[in-house]
């Protein structure tokens, strides 16, 4: 059985990939993939935690996490397709009418 | 002992190489595609960390529904490449900076902060089963069940209003 | 005895005294209220007017009666609280009215005499508000009068200093009121204004003495009810004798103003301004006899201040004969009466400050009736010779010898008059009834009261005796001269010839006062000593025992005899009538200055002392006050200080302010610091590239660094 730190250090990298993403990806798409992923470094800390602790509330809050993010998805990609629409373009350096 | 090792440094090998191509692809549906690999390999894992349950939900979900939803917005919209965009020379280097830096930090706190080599123990039978999942959301947490039920809704509805205030401006 | 025992049984009505406040407040708020509607109705009107003031002052007298009945049972008397004035600690004042022989004396005196003149004045005014062409003011005359019974009521029945006081005051503003009565009229049209301010003030100055007065009394007693300050008196009298003498010479000097005694009586001969029965009540038989009463009441102090008592008889002897002096080288009518009645206070002064308080009061009442009934006939003379002067203005066969009167016709002037006694004969008659008694021959009032003063003079002091002998004989004389220029001889005036008689109205009441000058000795006459006894129920121990002294009755009654044969052989008719019929030119104005030209100057100018004053204190007051109004005041204070320093500086200051400091300093911080706002917002807007990734940047920095910092603390 692999101790419970291996995972913990393989999520924290996976989430430090998945921040470093957000920062350097253009397109707005690979962005949320990004997103996506750190999320679920979180998914894989909470598992291997309720593993090591034998708690299903765990588990419970991984599966709130994925309904959760499913519904991001559904709304973050219905305003990606608006953004399109309106700017013929998915690159979110390009969407910067807040600049001060 | 050596096995479980061996397999969980192979994953954790595919996780990583997965999400660094991610992060490196030029086309967003490659980018997709290590995405896809990603989620597999950590549905895995979860099958090593006794939640079977979750492995599924992982694979239904993530790589059935939500990939599939990238990949099918990417071909809609013919977004896979960008064109050259204004430079923003600091962003990189800075970005790529402050995420070593976090990951220093993360490792002086697992090595300094937390009791390490601790084995877990055996799980008793059923733990992390659709049953046992089922018994603590509709006990324990069946008030943010509903919730989660209405969030859903929402973004059901949300998703349809957006695109189809697109449609009319179009 | 059975007598005694009847009366220590008869019902007592001491409980009735607040009405001798309340009938004449209820009488005067009657004719405030309905006295003008009821004046429309012409004379009947004025009848109805008159008859209430007169009736109100009538009960007042009714009153008096009952509780003299009461006292009679019970001499010891009565305090009758009403309200509580004032209380301040272990200070208290109440509205009380005291009930003991001496007050009911007054009471009765000044009732009696005042509704006579009450009654009077209805037919007096009724003539004087026509002759001065405004009847719509007879109303107001008799809401003064009873206004001024009420306030002489609080005055007498008063059973603290304070509540006196506040009669005091109330006499003092309805003199001035009824001085001013034609306030329009006189000299220069403001002459009786004048004399109403003249006699404010001077009383005023003798009123700052009583309040002095009053404060040393609260400030040693720590009270000041009568009862017991005279309590204390011979304790505080033992440890510092100081305090009752600085209280009684305080008393001194507001008698001076009220009484009208040297050096403050100036103003009680300008005070003839006042229509006649106002003379008559006021200011010969009331409320300048307020001072005698206040030496009276305070009997208990004055026999503690020896040197006090020596000065007040002093004052009272001095201003007798000095006052008599005047009298006799004056021509108006009612003058000669003011320096009487100045000469008369002077005797009652005398006598209370000798410590004769029972002689002093004697004289006060049989003063009131005889002083009283000589003003009221002298205001009946006035009348009737105006009257005469009405007749001539009106018959056409007559108007020439109007015009010879001229315009500046005096009908009080002496000179004018002369054979008035066939024409008007009851007057005549009553007048030298008055006459009599005031040159004391017995035996009316006046011999027996002003007998008992001297005799008790001549026993006490010796001065005091000398000068007011001498004042008795001075004033048998004026009163001579006086009888002699109006009633005999023939007119030397058309008006005095065509002078009338004056209506019933008025000439009984003038019958009532002689009756009761003739009889009014019988009070205290010697040996009977009815009215010591009386007031040695209230003043006790202080009361001297009189002794009648036949030397000293015969003395002054052969010099006041002398004195009148003096009168008559100089002003009789044959003789008046040879000076008169010289030519005016050669003609002195009386026979008396041939005789003793400069002192006859001396008393005409009343020794000069109204010119003394105005050169001595009015004069360099009024320089004092235009110095200050004009220099200090106007060019100081308002050209220099308030334009120059005030206004200036002012306008300095706010140019300081308004330029340098609000443009400069405070808009400048404000503005600084907007500028200041604009400039960093300027520069932070920098930050704000609009790149969501930039942002997203500065998210994640903060976690590393917040982060870093958690795990390095």
């Amino acid at each position: 059985m692999v101790p419970v730190e291996y995972y913990t250090g393989l999520s924290i990298i996976l989430f430090t990939l998945g921040a470093v993403g957000v920062l350097v990806r253009r397109n707005a798409i690979v962005v949320f993939m990004s997103i996506e992923l750190m999320l679920n470094s979180a998914n894989l800390a909470f598992v291997s935690f309720a593993r090591n602790y034998e708690a299903m509330s765990g588990q419970v809050f991984v599966f709130f996490v994925i309904a959760v993010a499913a519904a991001e998805v559904a709304v973050g990609l219905a305003l990606i397709v608006a953004i399109f629409h309106s700017k013929r373009s998915i690159d979110i350096d390009q969407i910067h009418s807040m600049k001060g | 002992m050596i096995p479980d090792l061996i397999l969980f440094f192979g994953l954790a090998l595919v996780v990583v190489v997965s999400a660094v191509g991610l992060l490196l692809s030029r086309n967003a549906v490659y980018a997709a595609l290590n995405l896809l690999i990603n989620f597999t390999a950590i549905a895995v894992f979860y099958l090593l960390l006794e939640a079977p349950f979750l492995a599924m939900i992982q694979i239904t979900v993530y790589n059935g529904a939500i990939m599939v939803l990238f990949l099918f917005v990417i071909m809609l919209l013919g977004a896979e490449r960008l064109a050259p965009g204004p430079a923003m020379p600091y962003q990189r280097p800075l970005s790529i900076l402050l995420g070593v830096i976090l990951l220093f930090e993360a490792a002086y706190a697992m090595f300094f902060r937390s009791k390490l080599g601790v084995s877990p123990t055996p799980v008793p039978a059923g733990f992390g089963s659709p049953e046992a999942i089922g018994q603590t959301l509709f006990s324990s947490y069946l008030l943010p069940f509903e919730v989660i039920s209405i969030l859903l809704l929402a973004a059901m509805v949300g998703a349809i209003v957006l695109t189809m205030k697109t449609r009319r401006r179009g | 005895m059975f007598f005694q025992e009847t009366l220590s049984q008869a019902p007592q009505f001491f409980g009735l005294v607040p009405w001798i406040v309340f009938f004449p407040v209820i009488g005067l708020l009657f004719n405030i209220a309905f006295g003008k509607k009821i004046l429309e109705r012409g004379p009947a009107g004025e009848k109805i007017v008159g008859w209430v003031a007169s009736i109100a002052s009538g009960l007042v007298f009714l009153v008096s009666v009952l509780l003299l009945v009461s006292l009679l049972g019970h001499p010891e008397g009565k305090t009758v609280p009403l309200a509580e004035w004032i209380k301040i600690g272990n200070f208290q004042v109440n509205w009380a009215f005291q009930v003991d022989t001496l007050s009911v004396v007054m009471m009765l005196a000044v009732s009696l005499v005042g509704t006579l003149i009450h009654i009077y004045a209805i037919g007096y005014m009724h003539e004087d508000v026509r002759h001065n062409g405004d009847p719509g003011r007879f109303g107001r005359f008799f809401v003064f009068m009873n206004l001024f019974i009420a306030s002489m009521m609080i005055l007498v029945s008063s059973d603290n200093f304070l509540m006196l006081y506040v009669g005091w005051e109330g006499v003092g503003l309805c003199s001035y009121l009824l001085i001013g009565f034609w306030y329009e009229k006189g000299e220069d049209g403001l002459g009786n204004a004048l004399a109403g301010k003249k006699a404010m003030i001077t009383t005023r100055i003798g009123d700052v003495g009583m309040l002095l007065a009053l404060f040393v009394m609260f400030w040693a007693f720590g009270s000041l009810d009568f009862h017991t300050i005279f309590e204390k008196a011979p304790q505080v009298a033992q440890a510092s004798p100081g305090i009752i003498l600085a209280i009684t010479l305080f008393m001194l000097v507001a008698l001076t103003g009220k009484s009208a005694q040297l050096p403050l009586y100036v103003w009680l001969p300008d005070a003839m301004a006042g229509p006649t029965p106002v003379s008559a009540l006021i200011h010969a038989a009331t409320m300048v006899t307020a001072g005698v009463y206040l030496v009276a009441r305070s009997a208990d102090l004055y026999i503690l201040a020896p040197q006090a008592q020596t000065a007040v008889a002093l004052v009272g002897g001095a201003t007798a004969l000095f006052a008599a002096t005047i009298a006799v080288g004056q021509f108006d009518i009612k003058k000669v009466l003011a320096y009487s009645t100045i000469s008369q206070l002077g005797f009652m002064v005398a006598a209370v400050g000798m410590g004769a308080f029972v002689a002093g009061m004697f004289h006060l009442v049989t003063h009131a009736f005889f002083k009283a009934l000589l003003f009221l006939s002298a205001g009946s003379v006035i009348q009737g010779v105006e009257r005469g002067e009405h007749h001539l203005a009106h018959d056409p066969k007559l108007k020439k010898h109007a015009k010879s009167l001229g315009h500046e016709f005096d009908p009080q002037d002496m000179r004018n008059m002369g054979g008035l006694r066939t024409r008007m004969k009851t007057t005549f008659w009553v007048y030298l009834i008055g006459a009599i008694a005031l040159s004391g021959l017995p035996p009316l009032a006046g011999f027996w009261s002003k007998d008992e003063i001297l005799a008790e003079a001549n026993q006490l002091n010796v001065a005091v005796y000398v000068l007011l002998t001498l004042a008795a004989v001075f004033t048998a004389f004026y009163m001579a001269r006086q009888i002699l220029m109006v009633f005999f001889g023939k007119p030397r005036s058309a008006a005095a010839e065509h002078a009338e008689e004056s209506p019933p109205l008025m000439t009984i009441p003038l019958m009532i006062l002689a009756a009761l000058t003739v009889l009014g000795g019988v009070i205290n006459l010697p040996e009977w000593h009815t009215l010591e006894h009386w007031i040695e129920h209230t003043l006790g121990a202080a009361v001297h025992k009189a002794e009648f002294v036949m030397l000293v009755a015969v003395l002054s009654t052969g010099l006041s005899l002398l004195a009148i044969v003096v009168g008559w052989w100089i002003y009789n008719a044959r003789r008046y009538e040879a000076f008169w019929a010289e030519p005016a030119a050669r003609r002195p104005d009386d026979p008396l200055r041939r005789l003793i030209g400069p002192l006859f100057d001396l008393w005409k100018n009343k020794y000069w002392v109204d010119e003394l004053y105005w050169a001595v204190i009015l004069n360099p007051y009024i320089a004092l006050s235009r110095f200050l109004a004009d220099v200090v005041d106007w060019r100081f204070w308002h050209d220099w200080f308030h334009d120059q320093v005030l206004v200036a500086g002012f306008n300095r200051l706010t140019g300081l302010l308004a330029v340098r400091i609000d443009l400069g300093i405070i808009d400048g911080i404000a503005n600084g610091l907007g500028k200041l706002a604009q400039r960093a917002a300027a520069t932070l807007r920098l930050a704000q590239t609009g790149f969501v990734r930039n942002y997203a940047l500065s998210i994640f920095l903060g976690v590393v660094i917040i982060l870093g910092y958690l795990l390095l603390r």
